[in-house]
């Protein structure tokens, strides 16, 4: 642990070259290393910068783009910036969450893949986009986008087109209100 | 080319180097530019261009004809984007199954290939030229104008069409007094959103007896549905780093930083190369050009907070804490970064220095409006037929922007509405589509120039759903500080919630504007100030439809999920499944072939039902 906050502060040195240190530059390396911020880095730093954790985790939770909790190893982000709004990428995101069985913000609990939204991607005219794993997919529907990552999980998971189906169907029907409400009626 | 390697030390130095990569540029005339900005990558430009280089390589072409992966060439509803120099022939939807064809016919044959040329919507013909396609010909392209000439990657590029000449030009022949004054003559208002005049904010800044000073070029570009800054650095960085040093100069301050929020990690790449290079050949660093004036430049990246575009609390996120802003005075030319006086500028502003300095104040000035001189490119998304980035002249009518470049609504549907100037600006109703586009304009008409994202909206969209949007944006990202922005902007959700859903009352309505106009007159920072635009602009242009939500408890967009309900007409209905198949809710019923029926109690009305359905039974009320 000791080597990794010396590593990283001699990063810092390349990067910003200031005499100050810059809390967000460094997070961005702690992130960028583990995918999150894990706590006992966050606790050997603030000992090594002489900084108070509290202001780390001020500014480790003021900026969207920090986590505390680990992402999934696959990222899947839906745009929700206003033109992806008005073209519906609403209702994109809700159909992804259905497909991956997880909410916006979460990660599958097999840490595989977690959900974003993000405010806005910089291709607005391709709205509404989503980015899986960092390639932009752009004019999305619900169903394209479902297509999308039916297509990823089926390589990622080794399932078949059908198998999946039925593990979609599965999940989110156990996250579906209507499950409690029909639970003995005649689903299907 | 002996600087390329040693660097330059003088301005002749510079001047010869321009006049050799220009000379070498006219000797090979023959380039295929394609597009390598976000948009057209994401429609697999980059495989296109992979595949160019290596059919050219096969066709023993690429001595003759060169190959840039260029920035943003506008279009990008049309990507990926292929043109073809010198005759600058414009090829659409590229594929890569088509790069054989267009090597084989166009580069060796001379010939055109129809079937993928653009085509009017109007008139249904074909277009070859870039520069006759209505979208390109009525705009007024100046900082996008070179896009598909150089490639961002390349300074050589840059440097042949004249690039850094006007940065030469200043530092041999002009006192920092000289160049305020010529950027006042301009009449450039800043292009971050509140459009000052940046000539007042350098000479601010300048008469601070000093000895440290920082210029900071704003590449946070926070609003949601603009993407022009990113197009700017990603496409020709070094004319926003030349504006960039130009104003280092003109102000005294001898550091720029340039912060790029964290959601562009490609303009970080290309600004971070472009710096290197720059450094490389002497353009920045110590005595640049053999003159006294020294400057460096750093990056400086965000983490995802809107409000850190506010000049305070940008500098606070550069130094690395909680980007909150400050009251003000002192403002940022007396006490910024360091504690030093500081300027900070948008991108676009910067990169319109160069051209100023170049063409001289006076023909830019004659550019833009009556009030503020020079173009401003908007990015023209939304429900509009061509998206992408247009440039245009300032004070051109927003109906010209909109159905001239745009070519109107898609689809065939209504115009209702345009959105201007991101979460702090408003949504402007047909008709003010005569209302030229220039800051004081957009003001009073209660919306605003922003940074410059124009949402185009069709009947489809809510506009009490548009005010919810911006309120939930808002709310998520006021930092906190005031009482009245923490407060008043989740009260204001709350209000606007319940009006979407129906459960609010015209006295709760009147409470909400009034609510509104005191968010705006008792925070400190823009993002409160404004915040309340989206909400007020709304109520001001689109009342009836506050009031049918409210009395009537209906969404005439049909939009809001509590007040529209789905069905199936079941005299349609063919019994095909689709939309049971689909309904993530498992809400639909029925027999293979007989009418199917959507049990309300478990739709949750996502719609899906009315996208899947194949023969339009599902109907929305
Ligand atoms: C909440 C808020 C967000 C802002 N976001 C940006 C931004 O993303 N980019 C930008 O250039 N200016 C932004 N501004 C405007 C800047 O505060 C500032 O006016 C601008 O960068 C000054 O540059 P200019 O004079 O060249 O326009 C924002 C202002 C506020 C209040
Ligand atoms: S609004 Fe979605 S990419 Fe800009």
């Amino acid at each position: 642990m000791a080597k990794v906050a010396e590593e990283l502060k001699n990063g810092q040195k390349e990067t910003a070259g200031q005499n100050n240190v810059s809390l967000v530059a460094l997070l961005q390396e702690v992130q960028e290393r583990y995918n999150y911020l894990p706590e006992d880095v966050l606790r050997e730093l603030a000992r090594e910068k002489n900084l108070s954790l509290m202001e780390m985790y001020s500014v480790a939770t003021f900026y969207k783009s920090f986590s505390l909790q680990p992402r999934g190893k696959h990222k899947v982000a839906t745009c929700s910036g206003t033109a992806c709004h008005v073209r519906g990428s609403e209702k994109v995101t809700e159909e992804l969450s259905r497909v991956l069985g997880i909410k916006p913000g979460e990660t599958s609990q097999d840490g595989a893949y977690s959900l974003e939204t993000v405010n806005c991607l910089g291709a607005c005219a391709l709205a509404p986009l989503v980015v899986v794993d960092g390639e932009y997919h752009g004019n999305m529907t619900a169903a394209r986008a479902a297509a999308l990552i039916k297509e990823h999980l089926k390589k990622s998971r080794g399932l078949s087109a059908a198998e999946l189906e039925q593990d979609v169907e599965k999940k989110a029907w156990e996250g579906c209100s209507c499950a409690i409400l029909l639970a003995g009626n005649d689903k299907k | 080319m002996d600087a390329l390697k040693t660097g330059l030390r003088s301005l002749p130095e510079l001047f010869d180097l321009q006049l050799e990569l220009k000379k070498k540029r006219e000797q090979r005339e023959n380039y295929l530019a394609v597009c390598g900005d976000t948009g057209c990558t994401a429609w697999g430009s980059e495989q296109v261009k992979d595949l160019f280089a290596r059919c050219l390589e096969e066709k023993g072409l690429s001595q003759s004809t060169g190959l840039k992966f260029t920035g943003c060439l506008g279009l990008c509803e049309c990507g990926p984007v292929v043109i073809v120099f010198p005759q600058g022939i414009f090829y659409q939807k590229v594929k890569t199954e088509d790069i054989e064809e267009i090597v084989e016919q166009t580069l060796l044959q001379g010939k055109v290939v129809e079937r993928l040329l653009y085509q009017d919507p109007l008139s249904g013909a074909k277009i070859v030229h870039a520069e006759e396609i209505p979208f390109y010909r009525k705009q007024q392209r100046v900082l996008l104008a070179n896009n598909w000439k150089i490639d961002p990657s390349s300074i050589e590029d840059y440097l042949a069409l004249g690039g850094y000449g006007a940065l030469g030009r200043v530092l041999g022949q002009m006192s920092s007094e000289q160049v305020i004054g010529e950027i006042k003559a301009s009449r450039l208002r800043g292009r971050g959103g509140a459009g000052f005049p940046a000539g007042l904010k350098w000479e601010e800044c300048s008469g601070m007896p000093a000895k440290q000073k920082y210029i900071i070029c704003n590449a946070d570009e926070g609003d949601p549905g603009a993407f022009m800054d990113r197009s700017l650095l990603e496409g020709n960085p070094h004319s926003v780093l030349e504006g960039l040093i130009i104003g280092g100069f003109a102000v005294g301050a001898s550091e720029g930083i340039i912060y790029i929020r964290a959601e562009y990690p490609t303009a970080v790449q290309k600004v971070r190369l472009a710096i290197a290079q720059a450094e490389e050949l002497g353009l920045l660093g110590e005595n640049i050009l053999g003159s006294r004036f020294s400057f460096k430049v750093s990056v400086s990246v965000g983490a995802g907070a809107f409000v850190c575009g506010e000049t305070s609390a940008l500098v606070e996120s550069v130094h690395g804490r909680v980007g909150e802003p400050r009251q003000k005075p002192p403002h940022l030319a007396e006490r910024g970064y360091n504690n030093c006086p500081t300027v900070i500028n948008n991108v676009e502003t910067l990169a319109n220095i160069p051209y100023i300095i170049n063409m001289g104040a006076e023909a830019y000035s004659r550019i833009g409006s009556g009030k503020s001189g020079g173009t401003k490119i908007f990015s023209l998304v939304g429900k509009v037929h061509h998206t992408g980035l247009v440039e245009v002249p300032l004070g051109m009518p927003l109906r010209k922007i909109i159905f001239e470049i745009g070519g109107g609504i898609k689809g065939g549907k209504a115009f209702k509405a345009v959105q201007t100037g991101g979460p702090s600006g408003g949504c402007l109703p047909a008709s003010m589509l005569d209302l030229p586009t220039d800051f004081d304009e957009l003001n009073a008409a209660g919306s605003m120039m922003g940074s410059g994202g124009m949402i185009v909206m069709d009947e489809e969209t809510c506009m009490v759903d548009l005010a919810r949007y911006f309120l939930k944006f808002l709310n998520d990202e006021s930092c906190g500080c005031c009482f009245t922005c923490r407060e008043g902007l989740s009260r204001m959700l709350e209000m606007v919630e319940a009006i979407t859903k129906g459960q609010s009352s015209m006295a709760e309505f009147a409470l909400l504007k009034e609510l509104a106009a005191v968010v705006r007159d008792s925070t400190m920072c823009g993002l409160g100030q404004t915040g309340a635009n989206p909400v007020l602009s709304t109520i001001r242009y689109f009342t009836e439809e506050y009031r049918a939500h409210i009395e009537e408890r209906r969404c005439p967009a049909g939009v809001c999920r509590d007040l529209i309900s789905f069905h199936i007409n079941s005299e349609l209905c063919n019994g095909c499944g689709a939309c049971r198949r689909k309904c993530p809710a498992g809400a639909i019923t029925g027999e293979a072939k007989m009418p199917h029926f959507i049990r309300a109690e478990l739709c949750t009305k996502c719609g899906i039902c009315l996208e899947s359905c194949p023969i339009q039974a599902v109907i929305k009320l």
